[in-house]
């Protein structure tokens, strides 16, 4: 299987093979996430929980298929674990940098009141933002790596108990 | 993209018709954005009143989808309003989200069974 040179230190994998390697398209995507989503049913995650891990993970795999990679194609490297602090992402691409080099975490495109001037776009980072914590980017040796974290499973159980500030 | 559209005869408001369009597929995500779109163009061409896009079939819309639905309601001809029925949770979710749900008029349930009915 072609994989990602993680680069020096190997910071981007920590020495684990990905659990998932796709292309940058969007077919790619939805069996990814079926992939994904059939795997974490099978650890018992809810209904409403698979929803909102399908969609954080829909919403960073499309951002990389259409901005990082663009009509230059590419692969997407996907690791995750469950744990007793919920869901353990960790994504990366070799496509373009974000802009800035930063993730857009602060932004208001969609506090909007009229549909006059409704966006049709930008929605997508709104979205992991509200559904996604610990939301890191880094840009290494030439590698996007975007980790973040989903509080599902034993986690969102008791009150309190895993939850924790952006 | 599998949309199928339906006039129903309006009970509410006896002036004008309603124009049903049904979303078949379980999906409208980035894969499929722009051809909904553009059949969402096709099927409301020349439609007066109001159009309801009945979501009842729908498990899962990303932002992409998302945005072809507002895309949809903005190509309308002047005068028509885009009106959605029957989200599912993960979908409903997605509205509440991202305020679009002050933008939508939203119903619980698509119109339906009122064309062989007197009103």
């Amino acid at each position: 299987m072609p994989t990602l040179d993680p680069g020096p230190g190997g910071q981007a994998v920590r020495g684990e093979a990905p659990a998932l390697v796709l292309r940058a398209e969007a077919m790619a995507v939805r069996d990814a996430l079926a992939r994904v989503i059939d795997q974490l049913r099978g650890q018992g995650l809810g209904v409403e929980e698979l929803g909102s891990v399908e969609l954080v993970l829909a919403e960073a795999l499309n951002n990389i298929v259409e901005h990082a990679y663009g009509d230059m194609g590419g692969e997407i490297q996907l690791w995750w674990t469950l744990g007793p602090r919920g869901l353990q992402v960790r994504i990366a691409d070799h496509g373009a940098a974000m802009p800035d080099g930063k993730a857009p975490l602060t932004f208001g495109q969609c506090a909007v009141d009229h549909a006059a001037i409704v966006p049709e776009g930008g929605f997508g980072w709104f979205l992991i933002t509200g559904l996604a914590h610990n939301i890191v980017y880094r840009r290494e040796s030439g590698i996007n790596i975007l980790t973040f974290r989903v509080i599902v499973g034993d986690a969102a159980l008791p009150p309190g108990r895993g939850d924790s500030l952006l | 993209m599998n949309l199928t559209a339906e006039t129903i005869r309006d009970c509410a408001e006896t002036t004008q018709n309603c124009l049903v369009i049904r979303a078949g597929d379980p999906r409208i995500d980035a894969a499929v954005a722009i051809r909904f779109k553009d059949r969402m163009r096709e099927l409301t061409e020349g439609a007066g009143g109001r159009v309801v896009l009945d979501l009842g079939q729908v498990e899962f819309i990303d932002s992409s989808g998302l945005g072809a639905i507002v895309g949809a309601m903005k190509q309308l001809p002047e005068g028509v309003t885009l009106e959605l029925a029957a989200l599912m949770p993960n979908v409903d979710r997605v509205f509440r989200l991202t305020r679009m749900d002050t933008v939508f008029t939203i119903h619980p349930t698509a119109p339906a069974g009122q064309r062989d009915r007197a009103c």
